[in-house]
């Protein structure tokens, strides 16, 4: 069986990308940045304590689930948000949410994918993907990185959703049940601004935030002096993935943000929007100047403190700058009309 | 990013095409964002490559390792699997301390049959497989 009116279109960033196809077929039609926008998306974390494969963990977005829950919440969609002991379970439900002609988004992991190029494949479990629809044993998958659609088999289907380590799938499944007729964007909209504001400034632990990124700045530039060259190269260069690999729309998503403000910008005919989605975007391209930076510096291998402490440097400068932007973006929303 | 920066970089890795085109946000010359297509840029593709190469030289140095008689065959098909010791102990459902003692050849050949069904499991092998590395 197949649901007949969904439509697969790609995206850059799996969370939004599966919450804007989910609400296209109830009728809600919103773009990519507006979803993530309002989804209160961007953010940055980096937790060099929490280590996967030995490297520590850097993140430009919030965490998986929160984009889908806000943006509903926000629009008045009514949802349905599962998790499930076992993966006999868990594809159970799967067949019968499909069966009543809802297409189903679920939190998976991206090692058992096999429709992905086998380079991607690592044990990242806060993937998401929709399924809408079974042909024999196999799951029509619509996974918003994708140009078209794929097929996963229920085998590897039920382990991409109980992948182990963190964060465990534990079988999440999520879907629209119903959504209202017609939307007003302006409360969302100035709500998911503020929301990212708060995240981006108030954090009062120095890992998350305008601060995260200066405290990142700062460990970069004692690399060479406390890990050898190797360490420092993959430790730079996992930043350098989790920016622009796959899903971010380029910058760590700071292009994703900008093109949300200059939408808000045009719809409501507010300049200082425009003008702040400017400033983003050139933040981006600081960031995607680091970005370069950096893969020249791993390449070369030297563990020079010199060029790690200019890529420090380089972080610190684009703390101050989203602090400072942050900080206008708030008083933005503070005296709008 | 201005459109006609977007690169599009082919991922090459090992050898092998790994492009995955995806979409990224870009200004027009008016300064309008649009979403378009790429196939990847030099600086990401860098970085995946590096982290490839550190865990196949990783396998390669474990491989070394289990022949010696160093580590246990578990420490290898971790390494192969891409897990690490806190992923792999919770596929088996074990504290991460004792993953790691498994790690030991003089603990690991004393583990019973169940247990390394356990592994031979997660690691989609048969137990001889995993007894007998590396078998040549």
């Amino acid at each position: 069986m197949i649901i007949e009116n969904f439509e697969h279109h790609q995206y850059a960033h799996c969370e939004s990308g599966v919450t804007v196809n989910l609400l296209r077929y109830y009728g809600v039609e919103l773009s990519e940045p507006m979803i993530f926008g309002i989804g209160a998306g961007m953010f940055f974390g980096h937790l060099p304590f929490v280590k996967v494969n030995g490297v520590p963990g850097t993140t430009f977005r919030i965490w998986p689930g929160y984009i889908f829950k806000r943006v509903s919440n926000q629009l008045g969609v009514k949802i349905k948000v599962e998790n499930f002991k076992t993966p006999e379970k868990a594809m159970q439900a799967l067949d019968e949410v499909l069966a009543s002609k809802r297409p189903a988004g679920m939190m998976a992991s991206v090692y058992y994918l096999n429709y992905l190029p086998p380079a991607f494949r690592f044990h990242f479990n806060a993937h998401n993907l929709i399924a809408f629809g079974k042909e024999g044993s196999e799951y029509l998958i619509s996974d918003p990185v994708m140009e078209n659609v794929a097929k996963v088999s229920t085998e590897d289907l039920a382990k991409a959703r109980f992948a182990k380590g963190f964060p465990e799938p534990n079988g999440r499944m999520y879907y629209p049940v119903q959504a209202p007729k017609t939307v007003d964007l302006t409360k969302p909209i100035w709500s998911g601004i503020n929301q990212t504001c708060f995240f981006m400034l108030t954090p009062p632990v120095p890992f998350f935030g305008v601060k995260g990124i200066k405290f990142l700045g700062k460990k970069i530039k004692q690399y060479p002096a406390k890990l050898d060259p190797r360490r420092s190269a993959l430790y730079v260069g996992n930043i350098i993935r989790m920016q622009e690999e796959i899903g971010t729309g380029g910058a760590g998503f700071r292009f994703l943000y900008a093109a949300f403000l200059q939408e808000a910008g045009k719809k409501f005919g507010n300049d200082e929007l425009l003008h702040l989605s400017e400033e983003m975007t050139t933040i981006g391209d600081q960031w995607r100047n680091f970005a370069y930076s950096a893969a020249r510096t791993c390449k070369a291998r030297s563990g020079e403190l010199h060029s790690y402490d200019q890529l420090g440097d380089m972080l610190i400068d684009i703390s101050g700058k989203e602090k400072d932007f942050f900080e206008k973006l708030k008083k933005v929303a503070k005296n709008r009309k | 990013m201005k459109k006609e920066e977007l690169p599009q970089d082919k991922k090459i890795i090992k050898g092998e095409d790994n492009t995955l085109r995806k979409v990224l946000y870009v200004t027009d010359d008016s300064g309008n964002y649009e979403s378009a297509q790429s196939d990847g840029w030099e600086a990401e593709n860098y970085a995946l490559t590096q982290a490839w190469e550190d865990i196949d030289e990783h396998i390669a140095e474990t491989r070394e390792k289990v022949k010696n008689g160093e580590v246990s065959p578990i420490a290898y098909f971790m390494l192969k699997n891409l897990m690490d010791i806190p992923i792999l102990a919770s596929y088996v459902g074990k504290w991460k301390w004792v993953v790691k003692r498994h790690l030991k050849p003089s603990v690991f050949k004393k583990l019973d049959k169940k247990t390394l069904e356990l592994y031979a499991s997660v690691f989609n092998i048969t137990v001889d497989e995993l007894t007998k590395f590396p078998a040549a």
